[in-house]
């Protein structure tokens, strides 16, 4: 019989919501499962929005001061009255501005250049240099998006400079060392990613293997349903539960950490759904390929650790070598991280993310694909 | 010629079939042929591969070598059919033991599409005696309680053909009996049964009976047919220091079998003059009353055993 014919065969949906329904209860029975599904993603997200968020504080700070003037003063003050940066040295030259980033003693070096407060006052909007050692991204980025308030708010009382509506000024920021950083907002939608991937593998990668053992597998096996049945069956009931933790966790950031969500909502929610069947499809298929339970959680914790590593979410996308870039490409989390920080920081809209949407498909596809021929309908 | 799937008189017809795990054989040239209606025993010592030979013909394994149908369609090529026609009940519980007695029995309806889900399954629940109890979860039913449910659920789509693998392990006397008395029902309305087990009485139950061991069939037919091929002859030995005597006639050659019956022993061989042979020295002991009696289903049972543990070993 043709994959086809077996599709339409007579029954099919009323056999996959049979078994949807046989693991929605078999679901609620699993009050553990259950509770986690909740506070899982709530926890990771509080756990990891605060401890990777906190604000960092008290960066040490190297200044080199190449004019002596007030609002090179007030700068300082501003900067120093700011939990952000802690002044710990003045440099007297460029040489010794260098060497204090290189040997770590300090994470930023500000250099107010000669002339600075002259062309202030001429509007000529001079640039503020900021070199950051920006091995932790996280830290060093945070600070950085504060700075630029921070030095526009020190200089708002001065009445001398022309307030054009645009920063009297610029701040050239040069990141050594790591040249993307991330910045606070990009966190939650990683970390959101993040939380899919692993709870959705996990729930596919247990549930044929939990039959197997269970020896449940043996009286499914002897009844008319067929893998892609089965398949379905299975994955449907954690969409919706998947797609019920991603409404918590966009909630909690939003609520929690103030996370924009500047592009539609409705396309997050269906690229989101997608995310979710893929990672499930991706479980499914250990589930389908290991022995027992342990060896599936291994191989979902196997696919998960690339995707947390080299998704972009840690460390930035194209900072990685080629290859790794390419091999990224193939993982889930690398194209959602872009979805999920695209619609909600900049805006972004289908026709700018349907490469990554495509992608999403393409690796569901295959997964369900694996999963349907390599679904053992034997117990050989 | 007869359609398949339509009523055809041999409801499992299989030859040769030849099933191994590792390099070890476990299954080896059997030939099964069960005749509808027919409740057919299916006994052998443990490890003997029942199982096994069960799985092959409800496709849930494939055989090494051999070819057959079950319900008149091919168990290679076209188990897909056979699945929707059949009822097995595995020998170790498979039902879903978080789900509620009503809940597996919905599913097993669903899957099967029966028109009315809901509605087949409390019947079923009101035939099986479990009206009281369709709530409760499935896993913390007693045994007898699970068996009934098993035995429900694969008996609940209608199938053609019962596989029921050790059905009744683990089940008191009184729900024993009323199981054989629902099979004998079942039957009656045409469905055919392969029933393995490992209880005497239940194989006097069965129209026909198969013997297995280490994979082979040794035997088969009705109970009578069985008793009568295997040739044994048999004595009953009762008296003062049996078990000494059992020890002593072990070792001879001509007995195949002694085993203690009660208060009696019951010894048994092959070869009639053989048998006679090994045991005229004590024949003539004062107190051993000697009384040679029909072999029992169990002397052939155990018979057949030493047998084949010779020709393997
Ligand atoms: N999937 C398997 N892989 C490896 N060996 C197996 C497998 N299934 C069965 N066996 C072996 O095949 C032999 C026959 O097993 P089977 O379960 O068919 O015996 P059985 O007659 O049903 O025994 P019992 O009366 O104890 O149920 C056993 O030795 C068993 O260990
Ligand atoms: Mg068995």
């Amino acid at each position: 019989m043709s994959a086809m014919s077996n599709l339409v065969r007579a029954g099919f949906w009323r056999r996959v919501g049979a078994m949807i329904r046989k693991e929605f209860v078999q679901l609620r029975r699993d009050r553990i499962t259950f509770a986690t599904i909740i506070t899982i993603p709530l926890m990771q997200l509080v756990l990891f929005g605060y401890a990777i968020n906190t604000q960092p504080r008290n960066l040490p700070t190297a200044v080199l001061l190449q004019e002596s003037s007030d609002v090179g003063r007030s700068i300082l003050k501003a900067l120093e009255n700011t939990k952000f940066f802690k002044i710990t040295q003045q440099v007297h030259d460029e040489a010794e501005f260098d060497r204090v980033l290189a040997a770590g003693e300090v994470l930023f070096a500000i250099e107010i250049p000669r002339g600075f407060e002259r062309a202030l006052r001429r509007g000529d909007r001079p640039a503020l240099l900021v070199a950051a050692d920006a091995t932790d991204p996280v830290a060093t980025s945070t600070a950085l998006g504060a700075l630029n308030n921070l030095v526009a708010l020190a200089l708002r009382n001065d009445r001398s400079i022309p307030d054009g509506g645009t920063p009297a000024f610029e701040i050239r920021t040069h990141a050594r060392y790591n040249p993307a950083g991330s910045s606070q907002l990009n966190i939650v939608p990683g970390l959101m990613g993040t939380i899919l991937t692993l709870t959705m593998l996990i729930f596919t990668a247990l549930s044929v293997t939990r039959e197997v053992e269970r020896g449940t597998m043996e009286s499914l096996l002897a009844m008319p349903i067929t893998p892609l049945e089965i398949m379905l069956g299975k994955i449907v009931p954690y969409v919706l539960i998947g797609f019920l933790q991603a409404a918590l966790i966009v909630g909690a950031g939003v609520l929690l950490f103030d996370v924009p969500i500047l592009g539609n909502i409705v396309l997050l929610a269906a690229l989101s759904t997608l995310f979710i069947a893929t990672n499930l499809a991706v479980g499914y298929t250990f589930s389908t390929l290991a022995q027992n339970q342990l060896q599936a959680v291994q191989m979902a914790m196997m696919f998960f650790l690339p995707n947390m590593l080299l998704s972009g979410f840690i460390f930035p996308f194209l900072g990685m070598p080629v290859w790794a870039q390419w091999f990224s490409e193939g993982l889930p989390l690398t194209h959602y991280i872009r979805i999920v920080r695209s619609i909600m920081l900049k805006g972004s809209t289908l026709a700018d993310l349907h490469y990554d949407a495509l992608a999403l498909v393409g690796l569901m596809l295959v997964a369900m694909i694996i999963a349907v021929t390599r679904f053992r309908r034997t117990l050989d | 010629m007869i359609a398949p799937g339509q009523a055809s008189d041999v409801v499992i017809d299989v030859h040769g079939l030849t099933k191994s795990f590792g390099g070890r054989t476990v299954v080896r040239d059997l030939s099964l042929q069960v005749k509808r209606g027919t409740i057919y025993g299916f006994l052998g010592p443990n490890g003997s591969g029942k199982t096994t030979t069960i799985r092959m013909l409800c496709g849930l394994l494939t055989p090494d070598q051999g070819t057959g149908t079950c319900l008149g369609y091919d168990i290679r090529t076209e188990t897909e059919k056979i699945k929707r026609q059949i009822g097995y009940m595995t020998q170790r519980f498979s039902l879903y033991q978080d789900l509620s007695v009503r809940e597996n029995l919905e599913f097993v309806a669903r899957i099967y599409g029966l028109p009315q889900p809901a509605k087949a399954a409390s019947d079923m629940i009101e035939h099986i005696g479990l009206v009281g109890r369709e709530e409760q979860i499935a896993g913390l039913l007693s045994g007898g309680w699970k068996q009934r449910l098993a035995l429900g659920a694969c008996t609940l789509p209608g199938p053609q053909l019962l596989l029921l693998d050790e059905p009744t392990a683990g089940v008191d006397p009184k729900a024993r009996r009323e199981f054989w008395n629902e099979i004998h029902a079942l039957a009656a309305r045409g469905l055919t049964a392969l029933v393995s087990t490992h209880y005497m009485d239940e194989a006097e139950r069965c129209h026909e009976i198969a013997y297995i061991a280490y994979g082979e069939l040794l035997a088969h037919g009705t109970v009578d047919e069985v008793v009568r091929q295997s040739n044994l002859t048999t004595f009953s030995v009762t008296g003062e220091g049996l078990v000494q005597l059992a020890a002593e006639l072990e070792k001879k050659p001509g007995i195949d079998s002694v085993a203690p019956f009660g208060a009696s022993l019951h010894v048994s061989g092959r070869d009639a003059a053989a048998l006679e042979a090994a045991i005229a020295a004590h024949r003539d002991h004062t107190g051993l009353n000697w009384k040679q009696i029909d072999a029992s289903l169990e002397d052939v049972f155990i018979g057949l055993m030493a047998q084949a543990k010779d020709n393997v070993t």
